[in-house]
């Protein structure tokens, strides 16, 4: 085991950031933690990285305490904060150098490990870091959080606001990090990279929904899912979908909906329904779920089971802050 | 010890890349001087004075003209009664009334003596010491000129008085208030600012997340502004003294320890105004208001202690820099040794310890 969290709490004030989390990390494993923004997906990561302290539960970083002994959890781990930090009036080089000696170590003895990252950028190390692309500071901050040799690196959405190329070339990074033996830990908000990862954690509201291999998330007890597609303007088009009777969920999926039904039994009714809306564009497929879906029925089945029935639409709104991709 | 340096030759990096630091650190003092030293203190023009001369005679006469021809004054007219001199001071038509007595010319034959008055509007204190002192200087001039007519030994006695502010004291002596508060300046808000730099940007973050201890990262931190203070500190001293020939009476290695001393309390205050404000801006207004503003109303720096309200008094003596302008008024000005600042001295380090223990309890080893 590489990282332990065991019934971790955490609130802030009246908030509750984190709910009874259990999570179990194999060593060399790329781990993914799911969610929408606010799911607590970044209180988790510093209370394993030990800038946070959680309120009751215990968490562990290759057996050592995040609280108790934070000195050695700080040496082992690799932290990435969400937002990069780097110093933006030092150079490339300069921001690395400076990581290597305050983790006591120099560039030149771990280069071997981050040369895969750091050729990227080597060509630009005079320029200030404030003049690199989106992309290349993702790329110097992983070599910053690499530079000490890490057993465990922890990346807290390292594809936020990177360019749909820069993030191919990210994963494909992580993979060979993984091949030196690392473990990561790596959250994101695009649910097209769930797929990458070995296992995927999905989290909601402080909770840990389902943790599975990505291929198998939220599989089970799904129920059957139809695509809808319709030329009208799509937001009212949602919003009347939700309204009809038998419709237990519905998002977007770029331009269509995907739409779950209470029972099977809704189905007919719910078609002779919206072929009285005169909507010749209306199309109805049955589909087969995708990983994205298993996640939005993954959430919607956890909103539900916090709330009174009824209030379905909260619910569903709360989806729709979901980031696509 | 590697990790130190690190942090340090990062700091000095930062320091040296922003141009807005380097006028703040260098400009400043510079400019304060300069300012303090040329157009608030030591230059008069054109001062407008009134003349009573009771006495009329030769001498009175030549006296005024003397003083006219000075290039300082210029005269704003002549009275003929003492309670002229208030109305004139109010509207602000004279500065300075120059008061012969009856008989001047015969009393200082006669009697060797004679008396002038100079009455100053001293409600701005700087500019009425000065011209005091030039009006001083340029009859005392005259009177000397005058050896060869007049048997000596004689003595003209000149008067002074200086309206709304009789107590004058050590305003211009302005080179140890400006250290005290371009050294506050400097060193709290610098700092202050630099480590809420690293928290508004997210690097304090990953600091936090190294194995760096507090203590290291606050000493990295801090360490090139004491360095560069230090080099404040001689720059004021050295201009003091280069371009307005204030003097270094005492040790100078004993001046310097003092400032290192004050220096670290000021470094202290600004780290822990950084673990209270969150941004830049936060810290900026925190150093400004709660610190520069009260260094300068309430040192003694400006306004002599002595006349404040006894609430104020009280308040005063929580500020550093009432203190370190004692230590060095007494050393630079005075040159006592530390026989008679190990006081005022005592009371510093006392507020730098309360300062940085406070400003370690409440630097967290984590995020919270």
């Amino acid at each position: 085991m590489s990282v332990v969290i065991h019934r971790v709490d955490k609130s802030f004030k009246e908030f509750r950031a984190l709910k009874q989390v259990d999570l179990r990390l194999d060593s060399g494993e790329l781990f993914g933690v799911i969610g929408p923004d606010g799911a607590g997906k970044s209180t988790l990561f510093r209370i394993i990285a030990s800038l946070l302290a959680p309120d009751s539960g215990r968490c562990e970083v290759n057996g050592f305490n995040v609280v108790r002994d934070y000195r050695e959890v700080r040496r082992l781990i690799g932290y990435m904060p969400g937002r990069f930090s780097l110093y933006m009036d030092l150079s490339v080089e300069e921001n690395l150098n400076f990581y290597a000696r305050v983790f006591g170590t120099s560039v030149r003895a771990n280069y071997e490990l981050i040369r895969e990252v750091y050729r990227h950028i080597e060509p630009f190390k005079k320029r200030l870091a404030k003049r690199l692309s989106g992309g290349m500071k993702q790329k110097l901050a992983l070599s910053c959080a690499l530079i000490h040799r890490p057993q465990v690196l922890v990346l807290d959405e390292p594809t936020t606001g990177v360019d749909a190329v820069s993030r191919g070339e990210f994963w494909e990074l992580l993979e060979s990090i993984r091949q030196e033996g690392i473990t990561i830990l790596v959250s994101t908000p695009y649910m097209d990279e769930a797929e990458r990862c070995d296992r995927v954690a999905l989290m909601q509201k402080g909770r840990v929904l389902d943790v599975a291999d990505p291929s198998e998330i939220g599989k089970g007890d799904m129920l059957p899912i139809y695509a809808l597609r319709s030329n009208r303007e799509v937001y009212p088009f949602l919003k009347r979908i939700r309204k009809l009777e038998g419709c237990r969920s519905a998002w977007l999926f770029g331009d269509e909906l995907h739409v779950t039904l209470k029972a099977p039994q809704h189905a007919s009714a719910f078609r002779k329904e919206i072929a009285g809306w005169e909507d010749d564009s209306l199309k109805w497929v049955p589909i087969s779920p995708s990983i994205e879906d298993r996640f939005m029925w993954l959430m919607t089945e956890a909103g539900e089971a916090g709330t009174a029935p009824g209030s379905m639409n909260e619910n569903n709104s709360l989806s729709e802050d979901y980031k696509y991709t | 010890m590697k990790r130190f340096f690190g942090l340090v030759s990062k700091e000095f990096q930062h320091i040296f890349r922003d141009v807005r630091t380097l006028v703040i650190l260098f400009g400043l003092p510079v400019v304060m001087i300069v300012l303090f030293g040329y157009v608030v203190t030591n230059e008069i023009r054109d001062v407008k004075i009134v003349v009573w001369d009771r006495s009329g005679d030769q001498l009175s006469r030549e006296a005024v003209s003397k003083i006219l021809s000075s290039g300082y004054f210029i005269l704003a007219g002549y009275l003929d009664r003492e309670e002229e001199i208030e109305s004139l001071f109010r509207s602000g038509e004279a500065k300075v009334a120059v008061i012969f007595e009856h008989d001047f010319e015969k009393n200082l034959v006669r009697e060797k003596k004679a008396a002038i008055r100079l009455v100053t509007d001293a409600s701005d204190a700087n500019s009425a010491q000065l011209a005091l002192n030039y009006l001083q200087g340029v009859l005392t001039g005259f009177f000397m000129s005058l050896d060869q007519d007049v048997s000596l030994p004689w003595a003209v006695d000149i008067k002074t008085r200086m309206f709304y502010n009789e107590e004058m004291r050590g305003v211009y002596m302005f080179v140890p208030g400006l250290m005290a508060l371009i050294l506050m300046l400097i060193s709290s808000l610098m700092t202050s600012v630099t480590i809420t730099r690293e928290k508004e940007f997210g690097t304090m973050e990953l600091l936090l997340a190294s194995p760096l201890k507090p203590v290291e990262i606050i000493l990295g931190k801090v360490t090139p502004y004491v360095l560069l203070s230090l080099v404040n500190a001689a720059t004021i001293i050295l201009l003091g003294y280069l371009v307005f020939r204030v003097p270094v009476m005492g040790s100078i290695w004993i001046l310097m320890l003092e400032c290192l001393l004050y220096i670290t309390l000021a470094l202290s205050l600004g780290v822990l105004i950084s673990t209270h404000a969150s941004t830049q801006q936060i810290a900026m207004v925190f150093s400004m208001v709660g610190l520069l503003l009260p260094t300068i109303l309430l040192s003694g720096f400006i306004f002599p202690i002595d006349n404040m309200p006894k609430i104020l008094q009280w308040f005063s003596s929580i500020m550093p820099a009432r203190w370190f302008i004692v230590i060095v008024k007494n050393v630079m000005l005075k040159g006592t040794g530390m026989a008679f600042i190990w006081k005022e001295t005592l009371i510093l380090l006392g507020m730098t310890v309360f300062f940085i223990l406070a400003a370690l309890k409440r630097f967290n080893i984590r995020l919270e």
